[in-house]
This record gives structure tokens, sequence and C-alpha cells, in this order.
């Protein structure tokens, strides 16, 4: 019966004309005035549950600028259990708040109720979920790589190809900067392992929404 | 931040005074606390200033727990001042206390001097760091002119929305410097939560109540930080639907109402969780469906729409899925609720009442078949008729109980009935053993004319009984009534239950003799040993003795006596076991 249940809590105007309807048939579907007396355990109905898939989303918040609100933000990650794959913070043009970028991974039921514990926290002003919205996701990630006379030619196609920048160049070593979303990085990660990385930095992914 | 910009009223003032002062401006009457190095010229502005009554508990989580039994009892914020490092450590069982059960908790926590953090300075740690997770709001100030925005903004955060504990770590030299300072009008502080609950969600909810068949509320601590309680009433007057309410809860709804079903859960009556488990429609308000509460969440009530009011949309569709989310102030929502019923129709409400008359007959069916029962003895004291023979002592009286956490708290739960919101005081969410005794030297300092009675366990007393000092020492005579079964008695019920009757470190091999404690102390106390004796020596102990003096009652009872109803962990809610 609830396979497509609203958005809980903040959104609440939405879909209640649903509801009721169901809300009358459910009502007649069941006549008796103790339904569960005298069932034994495997009888016992299960209550609905919405399920959704697992999948990453993209939070961005803005903070308040100054000590222990990250702590606290990832602090609550960690102490309920919530998995926190990326993460980009940087001052906004307003040096008393900052921009965070979340990518959590987690089913829509999870994830909400990280939305929401989020905006529990008074040094937070604002959080979004832009995962469904058109947005724009980038990283940064320098990349140092080994490299011989044989082989720079190759990488350096490479790098091109990424539309990247080789921003370091020593006798064994090429160290370079890629930018892009998630997919692309790791795709040039893929295809240059072969080669022999030495090290990788990532910035972690910052997102921002489309249009005005 | 602030700007001390009207010179005129201006004045030079200590961190200390400053601080006083913020506090007198918020109406904090009364401080729970203990001193130490880093706060002593703070302690010395106390004393100097003369306002403020300061309460010196024997240890800080004692004092956290006073504050706590404060907080409940007023609905103001509860107040507590300790130094630095195990000062500030020893307060964090209480925070986390609050923090599980919304009681407004403002912590003040000295520290080390600005120039000595993070060298590892003598008394220092991380006050911020460590409670950081289990407060609304903590920091740390670093300078004076910060200190009255701060203490103003987290003791108002304490008490907004859903209450819940703040912490104001304050430098040793922040509370010295001097300043020219003014007391800070019209702060602006954030907003974090709505009260008035969404119209049209409140007509979907009546237009639900009105078409169900087997409606029940279920209510929680949120009826009664918000005030809620009379608006409970009049939407049960109106509609006649059964209320069951959670621990936290107890004292919302008055417990001798025909309409309350007791309380739901683990060890709720067994009338209230198959009423909700077999309802269509389940009016939660101000309650979290905690899994002492729902038990195998899979199984929670199978039939039911929900309605939830709370004041924090995390609650909501948080365990289980709601059909009716209204986010808002459960007084305001429930006004709301009542003011749509009375423009319906009399004969569309005359109507519901009849319907759910059959709903009401099965209920009363459940509350003959299956009461709350044990068996009395004649050489044994049961602990369940303790509580039915204390509330016979005390039922004309206006009380305050609180409890500790365990068996006896479930007996009280289930026994005691609780009349008014704000008398009751409990360890729910974080069951801290040890809350119940130094809640209520709070709350009967908060109340004085109240008659304090505290049920105890053997075990829980002995984790904060120095606070005994306190009560005689400030002339609170409150109530302990300890059930002294020697033992941790809700360990000993698991063993009994789950682990093959092996009593794996719950028993205790040795006891204090608490009358001769109390005697120590220079309180009164009084040994219960035979049910023939129970009802005259508990009587006099109660009301004969003086009104200031604290009384410890030691009653030995049954040692093999379990709570029941009993949900087993990952069961489905309707099997309880009986007895």
């Amino acid at each position: 019966m609830d396979t497509e249940k609203n958005k809980m809590g903040e959104s609440e105007t939405s879909k209640q004309e649903n509801s009721t309807k169901e809300n009358d048939s459910l009502m007649l579907s069941t006549p008796s005035i103790a339904p569960l007396e005298g069932l034994s355990r495997d009888m016992l109905p299960k209550r609905p549950q919405r399920k959704t898939e697992e999948k990453p989303h993209v939070l961005t918040l803005l903070v308040e600028n100054k000590a222990g609100v990250l702590a606290r933000i990832s602090g609550l990650f960690a102490g309920r259990g919530y998995n926190i794959e990326s993460l980009c913070v940087g001052e906004t043009n307003d040096p008393k708040v900052s921009r965070m970028t979340i990518i959590t991974r987690g089913d829509s039921r999870v994830v909400e109720q990280i939305e929401k514990q989020l905006r529990k926290i008074i040094e937070v002003i604002k959080v979004s979920n832009i995962t469904d919205v058109p947005h724009v996701e980038r990283e940064l990630m320098l990349v140092k790589v080994h490299a011989t006379k044989e082989n720079r030619d190759e990488i350096m196609r490479l790098v091109e190809i990424f539309r990247g920048k080789i921003v370091d160049v020593t006798l064994k070593t090429l160290t370079v900067e890629i930018t892009g979303d998630r997919e692309k990085t790791d795709a040039f990660l893929h295809l240059i392992n072969p080669f022999g990385i030495k090290e990788v930095v990532r910035t972690g992914i910052a997102a921002i929404r489309r249009g005005d | 931040m602030i700007e001390n910009n009207k010179e005129e009223k201006s004045k030079r003032m200590t961190g200390a005074k400053i601080i006083v002062e913020t506090l007198k401006s918020l109406g904090v009457d009364t401080i729970f606390g203990i001193p130490g190095g880093v706060v002593l010229l703070l302690y010395d502005e106390l004393m100097k200033d003369g306002k403020i009554r300061h309460i010196l508990a024997r240890h800080e989580q004692g004092a956290t727990h006073m504050a706590e039994g404060y907080a409940k009892v007023t609905g103001k914020p509860g107040a507590v001042l300790v130094t630095s490092g195990p000062g500030a450590t020893n307060t964090i069982t209480g925070i986390a206390d609050a923090y599980m059960d919304s009681v407004p908790l403002f912590v003040i926590t000295g520290q080390v001097p600005t120039y000595f953090i993070g060298n590892d300075a003598f008394q220092e740690t991380d006050s911020t760091g460590i409670s950081r997770m289990i407060t609304k709001y903590n920091t740390i100030v670093k300078r004076t002119e910060d200190l009255a925005y701060e203490i103003i903004k987290a003791y108002n955060i304490s008490k907004s929305g859903r209450p819940g504990p703040t912490l104001v770590d304050i430098p040793k030299d922040v509370i010295s410097n001097e300043i020219d300072f003014t007391l800070p009008e019209n702060i602006k502080l954030p907003e974090k939560h709505k009260l008035d609950g969404n119209d049209r969600q409140i007509e979907v909810a009546v237009d639900l109540i009105l078409k169900s068949e087997r409606p029940i509320i279920y209510a929680g601590g949120g009826v009664i930080s918000s005030g809620a309680s009379e608006e409970l009433e009049e939407l049960v007057d109106i509609t006649g639907i059964p209320v069951t309410l959670t621990l936290m809860g107890l004292g919302g709804f008055d417990g001798t109402r025909p309409e309350f079903l007791g309380m739901l859960g683990m060890h709720g009556t067994y009338t209230a969780n198959m009423a909700i488990n077999n309802s269509d429609l389940i009016i939660a308000v101000g309650s979290r469906f905690d899994d002492r509460v729902t038990g195998n969440v899979e199984y929670f009530a199978p039939f039911a729409k929900i309605i939830h009011i709370d004041i924090d949309p995390a609650s909501i569709s948080k365990n289980v899925d709601i059909d009716v989310p209204i986010v808002g102030d459960a007084k305001i929502c429930l006004r709301k609720m009542i003011n749509v019923l009375k423009d319906t129709p009399k004969s569309k409400i005359k109507n519901f009442r009849e319907r759910i008359s059959s709903w009401w007959g099965k209920i009363r069916d459940w509350q003959t078949k299956y009461p709350l029962k044990y068996k009395k003895s004649d050489s044994k004291i049961k602990p369940q008729e303790l509580i039915e023979a204390t509330y016979e002592i005390t039922k004309n009286d206006k009380v305050i109980i609180s409890t500790d956490v365990g068996q006896h708290q479930m007996w009280v739960a289930q026994y005691y009935k609780i009349r008014e919101p704000r008398t009751f005081l409990t360890s729910g969410g974080l069951g801290t053993m040890g809350f119940g005794f130094p809640a209520i030297i709070g709350a009967k300092i908060a109340k004085p004319d109240r008659l304090g009675i505290c049920f105890s366990g053997d075990g829980s007393f002995q984790m904060n009984m120095q606070e005994l000092s306190v009560a005689v020492e400030e002339k609170v005579g409150v109530r302990v009534i300890i059930f002294n079964n020697g033992a941790h008695g809700m360990v000993t019920q698991w063993q009994r239950k789950f682990y093959g009757n092996r009593y794996s470190a719950s028993l205790f091999h040795i006891q204090p003799d608490y009358k001769k404690l109390a005697e120590a102390f220079g309180a009164k106390g009084y040994v219960i040993e035979k049910p023939s004796e129970l009802k005259e020596k508990l009587r006099k102990a109660i009301k004969e003795e003086p009104p200031d003096v604290p009384v410890i009652i030691d009653v030995k009872v049954d040692p093999e006596e379990d709570v029941y109803p009993m949900v087993p962990p990952g069961s489905p809610p309707t099997e309880m076991l009986i007895s």
C-alpha cells in the first residue's frame, strides 16, 4: 500500500489526497475488532515499510564557519553509523559561512534521517539534497605516477584526453592534475594504474546546483 | 558578536561578574555545582552577589541529576556549574541523560586559561570535544566580550524546541579579565524549529480520526515538555479515544482516568500493547517510537495509519513510517485539532463515539482478562505491594515521584498512578542508575511544598548515595524507598529468563545497613522486613517524620519477583509473557 510514500517531516504538504484515499480502503479491509488476536507468530502480519535502494546522495550544506562545527557534523555521521564517501569544505563569499558538500550512501529513509539530524545542529544554516536535481559535481585530483623515458609520452597523451595538466615532472615521476566528476577521476585512475601510482590526493567532491 | 556601544550604561566588570549578571537576567535562581581551581573567582562572585542559591553537590554527576530534577518539575533549564577536568567529565552522564530525555540543562564548565589550552595542563580536558555529541549546542568562550552572548544563547537553546542540554566552557582568564560591559539586549538567536503545525495536515488528521474504528492516542514526554496535558485531556473528553503513555509521558494524562490504558511497551500493560497493535489509527503525540515501545518494529501495529505530532522533525519516520506527519509544538497542534473538532457537526462526533464503543468493549475485555497482577505472600514483601501501599498513603498529597532504573522503575510506572505532569521523574532514554535520588533532591528544592518520594533500588541508590549529605544539609526532607533485593534486580530477571539462572556479577554479597547509613549522614532510617508491618511503618516514615529531614526506608522485597508483562527483546509486541 505504500510503495510510494511521501517525503516525511519538512515537506509535509504534498500528496495528502493520496493518503486519505488509501485510508478509506484500509479501514474497510479489517473488519475484526482485534485482528491480531489468536494469531500465531508465523501468521502475524508485518507492518508495511517503504523500501528504497541504496545509492549515493549529494548533500550540500551551509554552516557557520567556526571551530567544532566540522567535528559535530562528522561526529553525527560516525555516532549514528552513517557513512561519508566524500567531504569537501570551504569558506563562501561570506567569511562567516562555509559550504560543505557531503556524499553519503544510503537508502532514502536513512538519508532523510541524516538530513533531518543535520538540520537540528545549531551551526547548520541550510541543508539541501541535490542528488535528483540538475547539478554539477567536480573534484580535483593530483596523481603522482611513475614515469620512464619510454612511457612518459603515453601518460601525457592520456592526460591530454582527460584535459588534465602536468604540474610537476621529475626523472622518475609525473604529477598530474585532473578535474572532473567522480566517474572521470575514477576512469583516469583506472587507466593510469598500470604505470604505477605513487600517490593520489583528492579534494572530495564539490557540487553546485545548475541554473539560477 | 556583541557591541558594547552604550557607553553611558557600561561598567567595568570581570568575566565572573558578567556571568553572574547574565545568569540573573535569565532568571536563574538556583545553581547546582562544585567549585574548583579555575572557577574560584566565579564562585567568589556568586557569594558576593548572593542572589543565586548555590547547592553544593557531593559529586558532579549528582549536580547534573539535581539540575535535571529541578528542570523537569519547573520546565526551566537546570543550571550546573563545575570546574575543569574531572569536574567536567563527571557531568557527562547527566548531560547524556538530559540529551536522551530532552531535559533542558545548562552546564558551565571552567577551563584552564586560554594560554594553557592544548598543553595538557593540570585538570585540562577538552570539555567541548567530550560533550559535543550529547549536547544540543556547546562552545568554548575565548573572549570575555563574548561571555554574555554565549551564555544567553546556550541557555535559550537548552529550553527551545525539543529541549536538551547545552554546555559553555569558560577558561580561567576569560573569567578574570575585566572589560567594559553592558548587558546585551535583543540578541537574535538561531530559529531551529517550527511550532504551529501545518493546518492542512491537522485537518487531514482530524478527518482520519473521525473515520477510524480502533483509534488510540500514544503520548510521550513531548506532552509534558510542551505543557499539552490540558489539551490532551480535552481531546479525550471530546472524542473518548483511549490513551496509552510512554514511560516519559507518565503524568501527561491523569493516570486515574478510565480512558488511560497504562504504559505501553516492553513492560507495558497487556491492554495497552494489544490496543496499540490492533488499532487502525495511532495518534502519536510527542513520542518517538523507541524500541522499548515498538518491540520488533516489523510487527508493530500492522493495520494502523499513524498521525505523529512532534516538534522534532527527525523523530518523525525515524523508526516507523508515518502517514500524517505534523511538525510542531504538541500544545499548539492539539489545540488546533480541538478547534477543528469543535467546528465539526456534533452528529459526526456522536457517530464516531458510537462506532468506537465496540473497540472500547474489546479493551475492557482485555483489562478484565489480563490486569496487572502479582501474588501476595505472607512472608515476603512483594515490590508491587510496596508501591500500592505507598500510593494509598500518598494519593491525596501533592507529590513528586522519582525513580531510579531497573525493576522498581517499571513497577512504579505500572502501579503508581501519576496524575499530573511534571511530577514524575525518571531516566528513560539513557536508563541512568543513580538518577532518582539526586533528581528528587533537585525537584524538591524547586518545589519545597511537595512531598518528594524517590523509589530506588539497592543497586541504584548506591550509585549516588553521597548526595544524602546535600539532602540533610539543605533540609530537603525527601523520602527514599529502597527496594532491597540484594541484587541488580533487572539483571537477575534477565539472567533467570535468558541465561539459565546464572547470576553473573548481579548479586550483592554484602550490603550496607541503610538505616545506620542514613543516621551516619544525619538522616532518618527505617527498615521494613515483613508484609504485616509494611503499611504502618511506611506511613509513619512518609507522614510522621519531620518534613525537613530526609528518610531512607530500606524495604526488604522478594528478590525472585519479576516484572510482567514482558515483551522479550526481538519479539512481536503482542507476544507478552504474562507471568
